[in-house]
């Protein structure tokens, strides 16, 4: 019996992928290789930052980030500023606090500032808000292999620009391959060398736009680096627990099932 | 407690004695874990421990969760958040309390229909059973309510859409949904009643999980061949039992163990993969998620609540013949809640004279089915309400209700039965070596 479920699951195993390429052709999400996917990826620090320069000279004039505390850019397994750093960066943003009932310059403790200038969407757990990969045939197989895709669908949908436009009711919108249904009203924001990064990194749309997501990623799963060391841990821990339970098991058994004691 | 003889608690010193005469605490815990247990229990007699622990671990992180979290519509997705980023070590709280849930109602689908293959509802166990599915019943709310709480597109959307099957009730049905939401549509008084109960339930279910207890205690457990403990002495009984502590304290537990592996692989490796993306969307009543889909436990039942279109004749005839009383909405609510019906009236429906489905050759095939048309009426509750989705579901939704409806009641008629093992342990010592050595020391 056992060894016909291992048959089984071994023989689906085998014929998930065929099924997902079977069903390729959804939506034009590319699979990039993010540093992060998989139990064994880490945020790439020097990404995270390249990132964080593209959403601030770029993304945050239409784009908040409100669920973001600025002081978590130093945190660790995350962007990895140095205070100071983050300090000075806090001041670039103006708060309304209520005690003084008026702005002033964000401190570290302040959130990123929402804005509903253009009615853009916060982009805090975009990353986590959508999935890359579906099906096939709403299985979610994909998503098993693949991860659920937020960081390649924000990646590719900055990188899917095809150049057409279209007037519609008095807007405009831009041909996109990523977004769904083709047609975004958000005007191409990446063009080549439009960030000029210190350490002197690529800097064309379809790096920058993979710079950005990750960094997306990050504002979404701020504490993914801990949660997958614990998961590490647990695993670890549970295993050595399991066995140790296989043997306990196995000893008090054997007198009841007529086989030599372990 | 139980009706199979077995040794019980003896206070030997004063002080035992003088307790166990004004409070036989010790006693009813002695006899409640050293409880005879048939002891040819295979592996997927587990699952009943893996629920204990489920229903722990979710009142645990729960409560945890509660000293972070705000109930109120304008605050309630940011305190999420609040626990995701700053509370230490809250996201791992939280991520296995929402992955607990999965957790749970996995356990729970394979603990019932462990039960419907072994006929661990018939009688004399058909209490056990009408309990089980009461906690069934109340996890299936006490999840939907919990979805509710981190106010993302999905919460909205799914309370607003759950909530108004209340509606499709004939004449009552407005009102009481406007008195479950606390107003005329899903709101900061919903979003409240909603937290209340979320933290009321467990504890209910807690209770009739002592009842459940207490239940399968007084008749003994079932087993994979049906047959009964001997009880006609102590030593007779031994013959087919162990008792629970410890031999199937470390079983289940090494069960639990491995089951926890892969749950906590879940949890730090890829959390979110049972969850919705739009649910990290914070609610807005404005706009409509494309796809509204509940959580993929609740999935086989919603499917069932779709299938009855007002183009299915049944529907129609049911519409006529109550002038238009029930109509399709109305008939889909009501397939819903008698799927579970029908399920938990096997102990009345199954005439079947033996026990497991093991010696039930017509039966295994039968049953199998019913496995397959679970899984695909969980895949077409994904699926959206169009063809070919929506007349699978109907076949589905149909052999659901034939099932229990017509092949059990049926086949205790026309099927041959094979033999069963005269006792348990005769089963147990087919598969467990040599014979005479095999049988317990004691």
């Amino acid at each position: 019996m056992f060894k016909k479920l291992v048959t089984g699951a071994a023989l689906a195993l085998a014929l998930v992928p065929a099924a997902a390429f079977a069903a390729g052709g959804e939506a034009h999400v590319e699979d990039f290789a993010f540093s992060f996917e998989g139990p064994f990826g880490s945020y790439d620090q020097n990404q995270l930052q390249r990132g964080l320069q593209i959403y601030t000279e770029v993304c945050a004039a239409c784009h908040g980030l409100k669920q973001v505390p600025i002081r978590t850019l130093s945190d660790e397994g995350g962007v990895g500023l140095p205070e100071d750093q983050v300090r000075a960066y806090a001041a670039n943003f103006e708060v309304f606090d209520a005690e003084l009932d008026d702005f002033r310059p964000a401190t570290p403790t302040d959130h990123f500032p929402e804005n509903n200038g253009v009615g853009a969407p916060d982009l805090s757990l975009m990353a986590k808000a959508r999935a890359g990969f579906h099906g096939p045939y709403g299985l979610g197989t994909n998503q098993l292999f693949k991860g659920m895709g937020g960081a390649e669908y924000i990646a590719s949908l900055l990188d899917g620009y095809t150049g057409e436009t279209k007037e519609e009711a008095g807007t405009t919108f831009y041909e996109n391959h990523a977004f769904p249904g083709g047609w975004i009203s958000m005007a191409p924001p990446l063009s080549d060398e439009q960030v000029e990064f210190a350490d002197g990194h690529a800097n064309d749309v379809h790096h920058m736009a993979q710079d950005v997501a990750a960094f997306l990623m990050w504002t979404a799963e701020p504490k993914m680096m801990a949660r997958k060391q614990a998961g590490f841990v647990g695993v670890l821990f549970l295993t050595v627990l399991s066995v140790l339970l296989y043997l306990t098991n196995k000893r008090i058994w054997a007198p009841h099932k007529g086989k030599k004691t372990a | 407690m139980s009706g199979i003889p077995h040794d019980h608690y003896e206070p030997k010193t004063g002080a035992e004695k003088w307790l166990h005469s004004r409070l036989p605490i010790v006693g009813l815990v002695y006899d409640t874990i050293m409880i005879p247990t048939p002891k040819n229990l295979n592996w997927w007699w587990i699952w009943g421990i893996v629920l204990a622990f489920c229903l722990a671990l979710q009142i645990v992180t729960g409560i945890v969760l509660v000293m972070h979290y705000t109930p109120h519509v304008d605050l309630a997705f940011a305190s999420v958040e609040h626990i995701m980023r700053n509370v230490n070590g809250g996201f791992m709280i939280r991520y296995l309390h929402a992955n607990g849930a999965s957790l749970f109602f996995v356990a729970v689908y394979i603990h019932i229909f462990r039960g419907l293959f072994y006929g661990s509802y018939k009688a004399p166990r058909e209490i056990t059973w009408i309990v089980g599915m009461l906690i069934f019943l109340l996890m299936m709310g006490t999840g939907f309510m919990g979805y509710v709480l981190p106010w993302g597109q999905m919460s909205f959307w799914g309370a607003t859409v759950i909530t108004g099957l209340f509606g499709a009730i004939p004449f009552i049905g407005e009102p009481i949904q406007t008195w479950l939401l606390g107003g005329p549509a899903v709101g900061n008084a919903t979003l409240n009643r909603f937290f209340s109960l979320h933290y009321l339930l467990p504890f209910v279910i807690a209770g009739l999980v002592i009842v459940h207890i207490w239940a399968f205690h007084t008749t003994g457990n079932n087993n994979p061949t049906g047959v009964e403990v001997r009880r006609g002495s102590k030593a007779e009984a031994e013959k087919d039992t162990l008792p629970f502590w410890p031999y199937f304290v470390i079983k289940d537990f090494l069960g639990l163990a491995i089951v926890l592996v892969i749950f906590w692989a879940i949890v730090g490796f890829m959390p979110n993969y049972l969850g919705h993306p739009d649910n990290y969307i914070e609610a807005n009543p404005l706009v409509t998620p494309a796809h509204i889909v509940p959580e993929w436990y609740f999935l086989p039942f919603y499917a069932i609540l779709r299938a009855f279109t007002s183009e299915v004749w049944v529907v129609q005839i049911a519409s006529f013949v109550t002038g238009g009383i029930v109509d399709a909405k109305f008939f889909g609510v009501l397939a819903m809640f008698g799927a579970i019906a029908v399920m938990a009236l096997a102990p009345w429906l199954d005439t079947s004279r033996v026990r497991s489905g093991k010696y039930r050759p017509q039966f295994k095939w039968w049953f199998l089915l019913l496995i397959i048309d679970f899984f695909a009426l969980m895949w077409l509750g994904a699926m959206p309400a169009e063809e070919p989705y929506a007349s699978f579901s109907l076949i589905g939704s149909a052999y659901w209700f034939g099932y229990f409806l017509v092949i059990l009641p049926l086949l205790g008629v026309i099927e041959k039965p094979e033999a069963t093992p005269a006792t348990i342990e005769e089963d147990f010592n087919a598969h467990y070596g040599k014979k005479s050595e095999a049988t317990p020391a004691e």
